[in-house]
């Protein structure tokens, strides 16, 4: 076999598993867009304040310390404990959890049915704030996630390939967990959103208001139980991502690369948005690969928002989106 | 005139029983205008009760008022008893209230048995959490609900479309997914807001025939709403007449036909 299609397997096998990151993010929007028409731009500042949250529970760091030690001139930064990983995490969920009733009661609650445009920029302005909130709550430096995830090469990939093609690949032990969570997660969301309660009047909500109340559906419980899921999946985006290449606030600008994603599986589709988020992430990495060198590189900066613009040409609707008919 | 608590047969054999809701003096403005002014009547368990009225006379809004999505400015309405307090339209559906529109309220992207599912919502009690894991109260209760739905689904006489997403069908049989809809909450009180509006005479024919056998199979109370004279009168046990938001006449459908304040009414505006 060619060396340069060896090497191209590799490529694709990664492009793969950044996908699901993209997906993971990509799959809080599409939660919450479905269910309340809201096109959530602070999604990834969720992602952001989920994994300073939960470093800042984990090394049991004093919230708001920076605030309080600036007001009262003492010096306290930590609680002096640590909290296991699984608890830190149910924690945090609890935060996310409060802070979509919040989110829910003091912003969207007062925006029933304004312009969809109207809503983006609420939750722009959401955005700014949780950045803002984040960096007060737990300070600003980078920190290091670690859950106990296992990271590095796998060795058994690498020995496997070694053996048939006699290159070993390179392939991150924290990437196949993040698939295999990845998928999961969202086998787990679609079954609840097609064959629960819940997720039966998620759809019912989203579909239509009215309706929904007139069979005894609470709309505010609704959009709370949604932005808690958002936060949930912000969590297990912010684990990954921050455990990858540590908690900081660029983090938030992962809700970029999320975009192109969404435009590609369409804003409505749970599976669009993981497919959208594959064809992404190896297309950039494959296309990197091959023509990369001839561009001077860098090409995985704007790759998937022109992806985005060819699809968004042929498909406004995305690969997977509901078809948009127009009845006159 | 019968006591509040008692029933009485009717003619076709079928029990009527106590009242089980109470409308007293209710008024309702939109700013400036009056939607319904002063306006008293009840309605019997197990009776089918019409509400009609030339266009603009208050109908809808009377039925918006007792479903909770309006609430009047004065009034009170009494619901097996007792007065109820303000509330959401979703906590009064929770009641055992439930409703169809006018134009339609479906899920469109929903299928059938989905669309009807959500109408059992009232019955489905395991929490969010037994939901997430799908284990045993969730799971019982998703089973026992779908049977429950299936046989409102045989009822309706739309097997043929059960897996259908609702936006794809006919106008006819909308209006019948959504009953249906409403049928599957077992409710104490069935309001209809113009079951029959917009459908060709085979359609009404069908309409009709169905509220008539949900009324006798199941014994459900129903309160409708409806333009075309004829059908109410065939349908309904009581009618309420209304008339720019005051109430001009309210009894049996042979007392009502010969009020002159109806026919006056129904005759001074141009009407099908």
């Amino acid at each position: 076999m060619p060396e340069q299609f060896i090497w191209g397997m590799e490529v694709f096998l990664n492009g793969l598993m950044a996908g699901v990151l993209y997906a993971l993010v990509a799959l809080g929007f599409v939660l919450i867009f479905k269910a309340s028409g809201i096109f959530n731009f602070s999604q990834g500042v969720m992602a952001l304040f989920a994994a300073l949250t939960l470093v800042g529970i984990m090394e049991g760091q004093v919230p708001f310390s920076h605030l309080i030690n600036a007001v009262f001139g003492t010096e306290i930064h930590h609680f002096g404990w640590h909290v296991p990983a699984l608890a830190a995490i149910l924690l945090t969920m609890v935060v996310m959890i409060l802070l979509a009733w919040l989110v829910n009661h003091f912003i969207f609650r007062h925006l029933v049915n304004q312009e969809p445009i109207i809503l983006f920029m609420a939750t722009i302005g959401l955005a700014y704030f949780l950045e803002g909130f984040g960096d007060i709550m737990w300070g600003a430096d980078i920190k290091k996630l670690d859950v106990g995830l296992p990271q590095g090469i796998n060795t058994t990939i690498d020995e496997v390939t070694y053996n048939l093609f006699g290159y070993g690949f390179f392939i991150d032990n924290l990437d196949l967990w993040a698939t295999f969570i990845a998928i999961l997660l969202v086998i787990g969301l679609v079954l609840f959103a097609q064959y629960s309660k819940h997720g039966r009047a998620m759809r019912a909500v989203a579909d239509d208001h009215q309706a929904a109340l007139s069979v005894g559906i609470s709309l505010n419980f609704i959009w709370v139980m949604v932005w808690s899921l958002a936060g949930f999946v912000a969590i297990v985006a912010g684990i990954m991502w921050g455990t990858k290449s540590g908690v900081q606030f660029s983090l938030s600008l992962i809700a970029l690369k999320a975009l192109p994603v969404l435009m590609l599986g369409g804003f409505t589709s749970i599976p669009g948005a993981i497919v959208g988020g594959l064809i992404i992430g190896v297309g950039e990495k494959l296309f990197e690969f091959t023509f990369g060198g001839m561009m001077g590189g860098a090409t995985e900066n704007w790759f998937a928002y022109v992806l985005a613009l060819i699809v968004l040409v042929f498909r406004p609707q995305g690969l997977f989106g509901e078809k948009i008919i127009e009845r006159v | 005139m019968l006591d509040a608590s008692e029933g009485y047969t009717t003619e076709d054999g079928r029990t009527i029983g106590g009242v089980v809701m109470e409308m007293k003096h209710i008024t309702l403005r939109f700013g400036g205008v009056v939607a319904i002014k002063d306006i008293s009547f009840d309605i019997r368990e197990g009776e089918i009760r019409a509400i009609i009225g030339p266009n603009g006379a208050g109908k809808s809004s009377m039925l918006n008022v007792i479903s909770g999505f309006y609430n009047p400015q004065e009034g009170q309405v009494f619901y097996k008893g007792e007065l109820r307090p303000q509330m959401k339209p979703y906590q009064v559906a929770r009641q055992g209230i439930a409703r169809t529109f006018q134009n339609i309220a479906l899920f469109d992207g929903m299928s059938v048995l989905d669309n009807i599912m959500t109408g059992r919502i009232r019955q489905m009690e395991a929490g969010l959490f037994a939901q997430a894991i799908w284990k045993g109260k969730a799971e019982r209760e998703e089973v026992k609900n779908r049977e429950a739905v299936e046989k409102i689904v045989d009822f309706l006489e739309i097997q043929h479309i059960r897996k259908t997403p609702v936006g794809r069908l006919p106008y006819g049989l909308k209006k019948r997914v959504e009953l249906a809809r409403a049928l599957a909450a077992e409710p104490s009180i069935l309001l209809l807001d113009e079951p029959m509006a917009g459908m060709n005479v085979e359609e009404k024919e069908d309409m009709s025939r169905f509220i008539l056998d949900v009324n006798d199979e199941f014994g459900t109370t129903i309160a409708l709403i409806e333009h075309d004279m004829g059908v109410v009168m065939d349908l309904s046990d009581r009618v309420v007449v209304m008339d720019y938001g005051k109430k001009i006449g309210d009894g049996t459908p042979d007392e009502v036909r010969s009020n002159q304040a109806v026919i006056d009414a129904y005759l001074g505006v141009a009407h099908d």
